[in-house]
């Protein structure tokens, strides 16, 4: 190894310190919440004086969340499970096919991407009371199934970018139908980025605000929008508490994921070996 | 040696291409390509990469259509029956085995789809891990396998169906050398055991060379020359076969006498005499490109009559047999290479030795130049 200079072992210094506080900061408002969730004062402050765990009893007690909490699962398991569905399936005509058209069809797609949230919740808004369309589920589900839809489109189409081909061509050579290879070659080996798909879509249904503050009614407000009705009443920790919940539950989902399938696969940032 | 297949008569043959014609976009990459591979026959199409072998290959298994043209499996028409219904086995370059799958699975695969009964598929799927000496490998994952056995497995998952004809898109080149040649010798076996029609892509000339009942020499989308590896090696048709077939020697000379069957061709003082049928067209006295296998030259002591001057470069020893690169001002590549075996192997030549060349007229061939 080359010696290295006072110079060098400074930058070294230097580079570590700025890495260790981008880091800090990146878990910084999780760490402050999740701090003052355990606050034995009513009011949201920081550093609390006394502890306790009396705010996570409380959320986990209060009508509204737990609605919330239930509509936001409905609503979730739908819209994402619909938007993979929808979303591998055109996946698949983009990756597979050429056809006109395709480069208008793949920007609509992902359009949702640039139009904000409140513009596609103000206009799934207007469009429901125009058509006398009830502020039901289905609403909530279908306003969250074109929002997630990038998100599902590009994981799917990146796996199936990556899947070699020749799997395909070797199950076709020994006599598998179309349909057979998809179902016994295609799909199994695509289960990674149908899973990071359908997680990313979860996770991102389950925390939508924006829209779904247009789109809910009393009877449909997920989570999220019971949170903002709550603190806009009250403003003790009780909500700190939801989001430390929160953050246990989604890392727990992508732990699972993990253990299961792998991060880097359901990530998309490794390739099948 | 094996007698070549005798090469049927249209219904007789295994595959068939007739005046096929397949272009991508702008490129042709068949250019009126016709072709009968013979039961039983071992075919090797060989050229250099984009020459449209793998494209023939793919004609063969129905991955792509032809423009126009037909192709034929087993003396029926192929050219719109889909690849799962043809009776093929192809193996793949990478193995394309399936990651999920572990061996046994992988090999019943073609049997699952052509839905054998289980207990027969189990005993066809221990027989076929058998062949390829993989017995007791069944539960494995192909991750888990070394290379080779990888290639077994893919070969057993070719074979278990029983194909008409089986398709090897490159299978040995991801191989090391010395596995390769043991694999080769493996995969020749068994094909010939089971009399097996095969189709076998390689840019690779000694591959093509060591396995091939017969061998198409293929270049921009037409086959430049077809017949028994030696016919290829000895008689080259046209350039492009000459030199990319085996090692050789490309040596500048001048056409002085022409009489069929015959041709003499000048190099300096000596006079070689080459197979007429290449030259049609030369006119007397025309400048000839003259082909010589590197062990169809003789080193001699300098000065020696009916020989060309050359300086020796570097000699190589290779076990069997040494090279010798000589400099000469007779050839119109940089170097001469000649190749000896036996008592002439033996011999130490010092860099910078002054030495002569004999050509020994056997191993000729001649091209008028392009």
């Amino acid at each position: 190894m080359t010696p290295r200079s006072t110079y060098q072992r400074l930058l070294g210094w230097a580079g570590l310190l700025v890495v260790i506080l981008i880091l800090s900061f990146l878990i910084l408002p999780a760490a402050v919440v999740t701090i003052a969730a355990f606050n034995d004062k009513a009011i949201l402050s920081f550093p609390p004086q006394a502890w306790s765990w009396r705010w996570f009893a409380r959320a986990l007690e209060y009508q509204d969340f737990r609605d919330g909490f239930k509509n936001g699962m409905i609503v979730t398991a739908c819209s994402s499970s619909i938007a993979l569905l929808v979303g591998a399936m055109f996946a698949f005509v983009i990756d597979r096919y050429q056809f006109a058209f395709k480069r208008v069809i793949e920007g609509v797609l992902v359009s949702p991407l640039v139009i904000p949230h409140f513009t596609v919740g103000l206009g799934f808004l207007i469009l429901a009371a125009q058509i006398g369309w009830s502020r039901g589920f289905a609403v909530v589900v279908t306003c969250h199934v074109i929002l997630v839809l990038p998100f599902v489109l590009r994981s799917v189409y990146v796996s199936l970018r990556n899947l070699d081909q020749s799997y395909e061509l070797a199950a076709a050579s020994l006599g598998a139908t179309p349909l057979r290879v998809l179902l016994t070659v295609t799909l199994p080996l695509l289960l990674p980025g149908l899973v990071s798909g359908w997680l990313f879509a979860a996770i991102l249904s389950f925390n939508e605000f924006t829209a779904s503050l247009f789109v809910t009614s009393q009877r449909t407000q997920t989570l999220p929008v019971a949170m903002y009705n709550y603190v806009r009443e009250f403003a003790d920790p009780s909500m700190a508490a939801l989001s430390v919940m929160y953050i246990v539950g989604t890392a727990t989902l992508i732990a699972l994921a993990n253990r299961f399938l792998g991060l880097g696969k359901v990530l998309n940032i490794e390739q099948n070996s | 040696m094996a007698e070549p297949a005798p090469i049927g008569s249209g219904n007789d043959a295994a595959v068939t291409f007739d005046a096929v014609v397949k272009r991508f976009g702008d490129v042709t990459a068949l250019n009126n390509v016709s072709l009968e591979i013979g039961r039983g026959e071992f075919m090797t199409l060989l050229g250099p990469s984009g020459c449209g072998k793998t494209t023939l290959l793919k004609l063969a298994a129905g991955f792509l259509g032809p423009d126009s043209g037909a192709i034929a499996i087993d003396g029926q028409r192929v050219n719109d029956v889909p690849t799962y219904k043809r009776e093929i086995g192809m193996m793949f370059q990478n193995y394309a085995l399936f990651p999920h799958m572990n061996v046994a699975e992988n090999v019943a695969y073609g049997l699952k789809t052509r839905h054998v009964p289980r207990h027969e598929r189990d005993k066809r799927v221990r027989e076929a891990l058998a062949l390829v000496k993989l017995t007791g490998m069944e539960d494995r994952r192909p991750r888990n396998l070394s290379g080779g056995q990888q290639q077994r497995v893919a070969l057993a998952r070719a074979l278990v169906i029983n194909p008409t004809v089986l398709l090897l898109d490159e299978p040995f080149s991801a191989l090391d050398k010395n596995l390769r040649a043991s694999m080769q010798i493996e995969l020749r076996e068994i094909q010939r055991k089971l009399g097996l029609t095969t189709i076998f892509v390689t840019h690779d000339q000694s591959e093509a060379l060591s396995l091939s009942d017969r061998m198409a020499v293929m270049s921009e989308g037409q086959i430049r020359q077809l017949g028994a590896p030696l016919e290829v090696y000895r008689r080259p048709r046209d350039r492009f076969v000459a030199s990319f077939v085996g090692d050789t020697n490309r040596m500048r000379g001048e056409l002085v006498g022409i009489a069929s069957p015959d041709a003499v061709i000048a190099l300096g003082e000596m006079r070689i005499k080459v197979p007429s049928e290449t030259l049609s067209g030369a006119q007397l006295s025309a400048p000839i490109d003259l082909f010589v296998r590197p062990e169809h030259l003789r080193i001699t002591p300098a000065g020696e009559p009916g020989t060309i001057v050359g300086k020796v470069v570097t000699q190589t020893y290779h076990g069997g047999h040494v090279d010798l690169l000589i400099e000469c001002r007779a050839c119109s590549e940089d170097h001469l290479l000649i190749r000896s075996v036996g008592d002439q192997a033996l011999l130490r030549w010092p860099p910078d030795t002054e030495v002569g060349i004999a050509i020994e007229a056997e191993g000729c061939a001649a091209f008028p130049v392009a």
